[in-house]
């Protein structure tokens, strides 16, 4: 396999190549460590951090589903300060970068961990707007354009990495969404964060999850995120991770060719513990089928 | 480093009904693998994409095989129970913590109820001293001779009443009143919480195995928590990576 170029710029951050972790798939990588050598990876992007530690919902938080998962995981963490003592010196010592995604039930919240990540040696800011496991904020930030773009300026404010928002789909026209958060000063968008879902146990004649509704993430939700990102990166001018259901190089370079510069890999880790490397060697191999030199070549080349 | 294997299959048979009994090559995991631990077993059906946690009921160091018994209960264990000797399977493991075995600890009480009751096996093996094993069936009970073999005195409860008494694991702890210096469980909820306020009456320590739907099975997407005392508050582990097996102390029982 001849080398391909697969440098990637996000929000004037230099990635080795395009593929990181979805957040809340991947914890803060140690638990992957031990399947996948994260050097290899462009970013590891980690679950999300609040002010304080997070409990999270009541069990069961999973249901599997034809083709996917639903999760009611409620955003559990450590906090900001455990994170920083205890995460960042981990996978600082990968050649990797650190994306930390921020959780917070109100706009304080969200800048109250920005602003302790100040000093931090991370590389860039993902903004969870659009969690919709917690009933206090998150996804009722992110589904009114508005709302987005006065969440996304007061963090700004406070920010001292890029920020990059990340969207909820479950709205009605995602392009205003992504406007919004490009009007409050967003230096990216990541899309898609999880489907609004529920199944049921009909034999228990309950719900599955504790939390009665979960997000819906992995291959079942692929066409919609594609549909998304080639929407949204038709309409805006920023560098967008793209994210859902991605399983394979192909799926990946799908999400790409609708416009995405980053790709992040999520549930499919929870299915094979190489995914983000099967993910990489997909996209050399059809790099390298295709004759594509550069990995921006074939970035958002769908009319 | 660690790695999903591909696992040749020696046995897959119904050992009593909707129970099967795998037994796969997995030399790699054998070298490392302890009781209570579990493996992660993969359907490789497309839209069925989550694995399968199974406890290890015996680990085979001269042969390196690795013996799992599990209960048809959805669709992904059917779809295991139907793979034949000589196919392969995909798997990652050990996982999980497994229990502690203490070797001054010569009283040991062993109970498990149903699909619980494959992990006592390799536990069995480990354990000096005198061990008394209760099991509790609905009916048809599973590896009772096999515990039995290992040198441990057992006892079968089945709700129907066709094996042992008739009544579940805590009607033997009242007929026995056992005495013991170390307790392992595992089994439905409702018997560990009957195990865990007995054990604590009796200020016997406990190691309970629990079990919850799980994702990733290796510590990552939280999905599989579990309800622990933090000195004055609580918190929500990882029934994957911190348990399956926890200390009777740290659980909490009510939500």
């Amino acid at each position: 396999m001849t080398k391909v170029n697969m440098k990637v710029n996000i929000s004037g951050v230099e990635l080795k190549n395009p593929v990181m972790t979805a957040s809340g798939t991947f914890g803060s990588g140690i638990e992957y460590g031990e399947f996948v050598d994260l050097n290899r990876l462009g970013a590891v992007v980690v679950k999300g951090i609040a002010n304080t530690s997070w409990k999270g919902n009541a069990s069961p938080r999973v249901a599997e589903t034809f083709g996917g998962m639903l999760n009611s995981v409620g955003l559990q963490n450590p906090g900001v300060d455990e994170f920083i003592q205890k995460d960042i010196p981990f996978l600082r010592k990968y050649d990797t970068k650190i994306i930390v995604n921020i959780a917070g039930k109100t706009v304080e919240e969200y800048c109250e961990v920005v602003k302790k990540l100040a000093t931090a040696d991370i590389d860039l800011l993902e903004l969870n707007i659009s969690c919709p496991n917690v009933k206090e904020g998150g996804v009722s930030f992110g589904t009114d354009a508005k709302m987005v773009e006065y969440v996304t300026k007061q963090v700004k404010r406070v920010s001292k990495q890029p920020l990059i928002v990340k969207l909820t789909p479950n709205v009605t026209d995602i392009v205003e969404i992504a406007k919004g958060a490009e009007a409050g000063g967003a230096d990216g968008l990541s899309l898609i964060n999880t489907l609004l879902g529920m199944a049921i146990d009909i034999h228990k004649r309950k719900p599955v999850l504790a939390n009665v509704v979960g997000g819906l993430s992995g291959p079942a939700i692929k066409p919609v995120a594609i549909r998304m990102v080639y929407q949204v990166a038709k309409a805006v001018g920023l560098p967008i991770i793209g994210m859902g259901g991605i399983m394979t190089g192909e799926d990946a370079i799908e999400f790409i060719q609708a416009g995405a510069t980053g790709v992040a890999v999520g549930t499919a880790n929870f299915i094979n513990p190489t995914a983000t490397m099967d993910v990489l060697e997909g996209i050399g191999k059809y790099m390298n089928q295709y004759g594509v030199e550069k990995i921006s070549d074939i970035r958002g080349i769908i009319a | 480093m660690m790695e999903k294997l591909q696992l040749k299959i020696r046995m897959n048979e119904e050992i009593a009904p909707k129970i099967y009994k795998i037994i796969f090559l997995a030399t790699e995991i054998v070298k490392k693998a302890k009781a209570g631990q579990f493996i992660n077993l993969y359907c490789n059906k497309g839209e069925l994409l989550l694995p399968r946690p199974i406890s290890i009921c015996e680990v085979n160091k001269k042969t390196g095989e690795i013996t799992l018994v599990y209960a048809v209960v959805g669709k992904g264990t059917e779809i295991i129970s139907t793979m034949k000797s000589g196919d392969t399977i995909e798997a990652i493991g050990p996982l999980g913590n497994g229990f502690s075995v203490d070797e001054e600890v010569k009283q040991h009480l062993i109970i498990a109820g149903g699909i619980g009751v494959p992990p006592m096996v390799e536990l069995v093996k480990f354990l000096k001293g005198n061990i008394t094993v209760y099991l509790g069936f609905r009916c048809n009970p599973i590896l009772v001779e096999t515990i039995k073999q290992y040198g441990a005195t057992v006892y079968v409860a089945t709700e129907d009443g066709s094996v042992g008494i008739k009544g579940n694991v805590m009607d033997l702890i009242n007929q026995h009143n056992p005495v013991a210096e170390m307790i392992y469980s595992c089994g439905p909820k409702p018997m560990l919480k009957a195990v865990a306020e007995w054990s604590e009456k009796l200020k016997i320590p406990a190691q309970l195995s629990l079990e919850e739907r799980m994702a990733c099975g290796i510590g990552a997407c939280l999905v599989c928590t579990c309800k622990t005392k933090k000195e004055q508050d609580w918190e929500n582990k990882r029934v994957c990576k911190d348990g399956p097996v926890f200390w009777r102390d740290e659980v909490i029982w009510h939500d």
